[in-house]
């Protein structure tokens, strides 16, 4: 993959240009890393800690009661915008996985005659971007009654019309060796796709589900749409109306920051080769 | 796969069809085309307050938005910021899947590092880049660096003139995405055979910038395409950020309202003008599109490399 090529010079100019890479990679590691450090080192300060001209790089003393304080104060209902959150992107997830790796599987797989008229009215949808259908979908969850619930916030998402895409580009290329080997020991589509397929197809899955769950906890133009009451907040709702308060408190205000990236960042770190390896598999670049 | 033949085999496979799709599209159908469809229908009535109108006004809501200050405001705020973001993104992201690609040493880990913010959210983002780096007061980031160098401290996100709030947020979104597009880069740079590169020395190419420009690059057309359209239709859903970098507790300022801000004040906010809000989002998705088509027309969308 990165094999030097025949012809590649080495000596030390070669080992220059080596060093100077390296030190941009470096330097440019360290100033995307840096947001992350400004959260945790924010959030764990007192008030002072991060207004006086004494900066430190790191507080002498982390203030890990600022996270009870975060909790016990009012204004930001944080445990409850955390639990929703949690319910939220976790059922979407799930939902969104569920609906469109069944519905790629049979646009993939089951010989239909409409199937790609079915496939084209899909796609269609991904080019009407999300301001043409915000307003009307917040007109049709409060005819329905949804605003400020969770079936508001979730339900209306789960219908992805790119994840759908994805799984169907994705299981056209599964191997159809072992969906005919299962057809001769008498499964049916529904047993193939449960028994076979999907658990050949984990990683994929994870690409999405990651995707998936990243967009819900960080969503924030429709949950600002549809959960209006305090109690139906996320907590990026709760976060940015902190953050747009008369006179917030800077280290709880982090603190939840902090809060709030963490789940992602830890499920990031252990799931995002699994992004990198659908997009290489995948035709975007074909 | 034998495929079933034969009328009833059919009707199975009808059924079949269904069952995996059905759930997916009918949904897909309630919350996707019926708000669509809506929406148009809405356009072309007068909306206020009610989303069963009967006032029919044909194509008057779009006159109006077509004259609405507000409206081509945003519309030139969108473009700037287009501007700024699509370029800027496209060269940083090239640039860092060239050097991650090229590591030898630790290249996982770089890469995981310049992907890692695409787990933050935009409100994170927003509140380290509005309270911590680009805060208006002295014990900002930026503004302790202005000090090394002795200038006056810089309210960056409230500074009209000159709009130093357009740094912030296009640093924001840099900072966000840029790791998403490198990805992309990355599959397509690992794609490029290195016969190429070896031809191209035995004729006695210097490795650098000439094999760049006449391999590596042409190499990249598709994924250049792809990602220059991602990011433009990214930086016209642009919200999130703008929302929470330039609200305060005063509301939203009267400038840089991007199409999506614009839209959600009139739409949701005092006015619940239905109406004319839909006619916007129309005729910001037939701009979109136009551009769309318009870029890819422009770049060769559909003829091959002829390179």
């Amino acid at each position: 993959m990165a094999e030097q090529p025949v012809g590649y010079r080495h000596g030390p100019r070669a080992a220059l240009i080596a060093a100077l890479r390296y030190t941009a990679l470096g330097v440019t590691a360290v100033v995307f890393l840096l947001p992350f450090y400004l959260v945790l080192r924010n959030g764990l300060s007192t008030q002072r800690d991060i207004t006086s001209p004494g900066w430190e790089i790191f507080p002498s003393r982390p203030q890990w009661s600022n996270v009870t304080r975060l909790f016990d104060n009012p204004s930001v209902p944080m445990g409850s915008a955390l639990m929703n959150s949690v319910v939220v992107s976790v059922l979407q997830t799930l939902g969104t996985l569920l609906l469109t790796a069944l519905a790629g599987y049979g646009l993939a797989r089951i010989p239909y005659r409409h199937a790609n008229r079915v496939f084209v009215a899909t796609v269609a949808t991904l080019m009407v971007p999300t301001a043409v259908t915000f307003v009307p979908s917040f007109v049709l969850v409060s005819t329905l009654g949804w605003v400020s619930t969770l079936r508001g916030l979730i339900i209306p998402t789960l219908f992805s019309a790119l994840a759908a895409f994805l799984f169907r580009q994705y299981f056209l290329g599964f191997p159809r060796e072992l969906e005919e080997a299962a057809r001769v020991d008498g499964l049916s589509y529904w047993g193939i796709f449960w028994r076979i397929v999907l658990p050949n197809s984990g990683s994929f899955v994870a690409a999405i589900g990651l995707i998936t769950f990243i967009a819900s906890w960080n969503g924030f133009l429709w949950p600002l749409v549809i959960a209006q009451d305090q109690s139906s907040w996320t907590v990026q709702i709760a976060l940015s109306s902190y953050l747009n308060a008369q006179s917030p408190k800077i280290d709880l205000l982090f603190m939840g920051a902090a809060i709030s990236i963490l789940p992602l960042v830890l499920l990031f770190v252990f799931l995002q080769r699994y992004i990198v390896q659908g997009v290489e598999q995948s035709g975007i670049n074909g | 796969m034998t495929q079933a033949t034969g009328r009833r085999a059919q009707r199975g496979n009808t059924l079949w069809f269904w069952a995996f799709v059905g759930p997916f599209f009918l949904g897909l159908l309630v919350f996707g085309y019926l708000p669509i469809g809506w929406s148009l229908l809405l356009s072309f009535f007068e909306a206020r307050n009610t989303v069963t109108p009967n006032v029919f006004v044909g194509f008057d809501n779009y006159v109006d938005m077509l004259r609405d200050p507000g409206f081509t405001d945003s519309l030139l705020t969108f473009t700037v910021f287009a501007a700024f973001v699509v370029p800027l993104t496209f060269v940083i992201s090239l640039a860092l899947a060239l050097l991650v690609n090229q590591a030898r040493v630790a290249r996982a880990f770089f890469r995981s590092v310049f992907f890692l913010p695409a787990a933050c959210s935009y409100v994170v983002a927003a509140t380290v880049w509005k309270m911590s780096i680009f805060p208006g007061v002295h014990f900002g980031l930026a503004n302790t660096m202005l000090g090394w160098f002795g200038a006056s401290p810089v309210p960056w996100v409230a500074s009209v003139e000159p709009p130093w709030y357009w740094l912030v947020l296009v640093t924001l979104r840099l900072w966000l995405q840029v790791g998403f597009y490198m990805i992309l880069f990355l599959a397509a740079l690992q794609r490029i055979s290195p016969l190429l590169y070896e031809a191209a020395y035995v004729d006695g190419a210097v490795p650098g910038w000439q094999t760049f420009r006449h391999i590596t690059f042409p190499q990249l057309r598709a994924t250049s395409i792809a990602v220059m359209v991602l990011l433009l239709i990214n930086a016209y859903q642009a919200f999130d950020e703008f929302y929470n970098v330039l609200s305060s507790a005063r509301g939203y300022p009267t400038y840089a309202r991007p199409p999506l801000i614009d839209l959600y004040y009139k739409a949701l906010g005092q006015g619940q003008d239905f109406g004319h809000g839909s006619a916007g989002a129309i005729i910001l998705t037939l701009l979109i599109a136009i551009v769309t088509i318009g870029q890819g027309k422009l770049l060769g969308f559909r003829r091959g490399g002829r390179d």
